[in-house]
């Protein structure tokens, strides 16, 4: 998604205080907060019970969408005709912002409710057994393009590591300080890839080398990109769009 | 007399009959809320990436702030909308409240009632739609079904994929949703129109009865 407001711009990219984050956040919200008060004349607590109930309301549509969710349904596949080019990059901030991640030292880390946490480089990943899929990326503004990306099964990786596949959310960091989770199901859907490759290439650093979650059955904001690390857990681990407002499953 | 004192009181109120039964009136204006919810946060949604090129919503016309906020709120009040509705569809049809206020419908006669509405002659009978009325309201009780089958598809284009596909795919959903959303907006300017010309509608809709009306009054 592009960015919607400047100040989420600033993000420092080596900050990796989550709370400097959350501080943001909370400012981000003053503001729209504040402007919200000016057009409506409501005051600040009716605001906040607002903001309550439709908060209440997404954690409701996440169960909501857990239950429609099925592993079996897959996402329609396109021909090498119908992919959009050139495929749109999209981050939260600009394209010469994008992260630089060293291949050759480059390490995915793996921690939480995995047996196996030993780190793995690329040339590990791209010896696992790869596919390659025609998706369409839906984001959040609405738009959408059609790409094709070619990687490794995320479920075949996680059942390969002893990933605990009962736990409830995957969890993954990235290079540029972005961060978000999804849910086991999702994580085990059989078009969900790690992506090494876009269009048969090396995956370009705007599309997320060294490696991007690609999940046709989510929304864009829900395919991080430049991965270093992930884990499994059954404790909420949120995200960068979702702790700001945006629906935290997101499934398309 | 006994007698002369009877003739004086009142005789026991007529069986009241409203003008719309108050689940009507209730679901009226449950949905003109939902409607003004999901129009506007919609609007702000659709800014965020316009379908046509060129054309955005000024921002001061929509609500949620930001496109996270109008998306809370769209998917928040889809639920009032789409329960409000599935109760006014299923009442509609059971009650017979459908056929009785919406049909029949002739088009010789909604030509007729079109012309004189042109015209500005066009009679208001409070109680019973004219032909424009009946054909226009169908038509507005349609475009909520599209915009909510069309919706469902933007939505969900994975998880209801044989629907966005008669639709086109997921592009073409997003196209019904605003062509659905444009019909319903379009409706409401001109309804809203039309109770600022013949002020005397609002009062049933909010009371029940018509203005001035009091208990012995049964609509005829």
């Amino acid at each position: 998604m592009k960015i919607e407001k400047p100040e989420t711009r600033a993000l420092i990219r080596e900050d990796k205080d989550i709370r400097k984050v959350e501080r943001r956040l909370f400012l981000k919200q003053s503001l729209s907060l504040g402007a919200l008060t000016l057009l409506t004349g409501c005051d600040v607590t009716d605001i906040g019970a607002v903001q309550s109930i439709t908060a209440a309301m997404s954690k409701w549509n996440d169960k909501v969408q857990a239950a429609i969710f099925s592993q079996s349904r897959l996402a329609p596949e396109y021909t090498e005709a119908d992919i959009t080019k050139p495929f749109p990059f999209n981050a939260y901030y600009r394209r010469d912002r994008v992260p630089y991640v060293d291949g050759a030292t480059y390490r995915l880390e793996l921690s939480g409710l995995i047996q196996d946490t030993r780190p793995w480089t690329l040339d590990q990943l791209h010896a696992l057994p790869q596919r390659s899929q025609i998706t369409r990326h839906v984001c959040v503004e609405g738009w959408s393009a059609i790409g094709k990306w070619g990687g490794v099964v995320f479920g075949d990786f996680l059942r390969r590591v002893g990933a605990d596949i009962r736990a409830r959310y995957v969890g993954f960091k990235c290079a540029d300080n972005y961060y978000s989770s999804i849910d086991m199901a999702t994580a085990l859907h059989p078009q969900t890839i790690i992506a090494l490759t876009y269009a048969d290439q090396t995956l370009p650093p705007e599309y997320g080398f060294p490696m991007k979650l690609r999940i046709p059955t989510k929304l864009g904001f829900k395919n991080p990109k430049h991965i270093m690390a992930m884990f499994v857990t059954n404790d909420y681990p949120g995200g960068y769009w979702e702790d700001k407002g945006y629906n935290w499953f997101s499934g398309s | 007399m006994t007698t002369t004192d009877m003739s004086e009181t009142k005789p026991p109120p007529a069986k009241f009959k409203p003008v719309h039964p108050r689940l009507v009136r209730y679901w009226h204006w449950i949905n003109a809320f939902a409607i003004l919810l999901m129009v506007g946060s919609g609007w702000r949604i659709y800014n965020a990436s316009p379908i046509f090129k060129g054309f955005r919503f000024p921002n001061d016309w929509t609500i949620g702030a930001w496109l996270g906020g109008a998306l809370q709120i769209h998917f928040a009040a889809m639920w009032l909308f789409v329960i409000n509705g599935l109760v006014y569809l299923i009442y509609g049809v059971v009650s017979g409240h459908f056929r009785r206020a919406f049909l029949p419908l002739d088009p010789r006669e909604f030509l007729r009632d079109f012309a004189l509405a042109l015209r500005g002659k066009l009679p208001h009978h409070i109680g019973s739609y004219n032909a424009v009325q009946r054909l226009f309201y169908i038509g507005v009780i349609l475009a909520i079904v599209g915009v909510f089958v069309s919706g469902l598809a933007v939505w969900k284009p994975v998880q209801f994929q044989t629907l966005a596909a008669l639709m086109g795919g997921y592009e073409g959903a997003r196209i019904v949703h605003f062509l659905m959303m444009s019909a319903i907006v379009a409706f409401v300017l001109v309804h809203l129109t039309l109770v600022a010309l013949v002020p005397k509608t609002l009062w049933p809709m909010l009371w029940g009865r018509a203005r001035g009306e009091d208990e012995e009054g049964g609509q005829s």
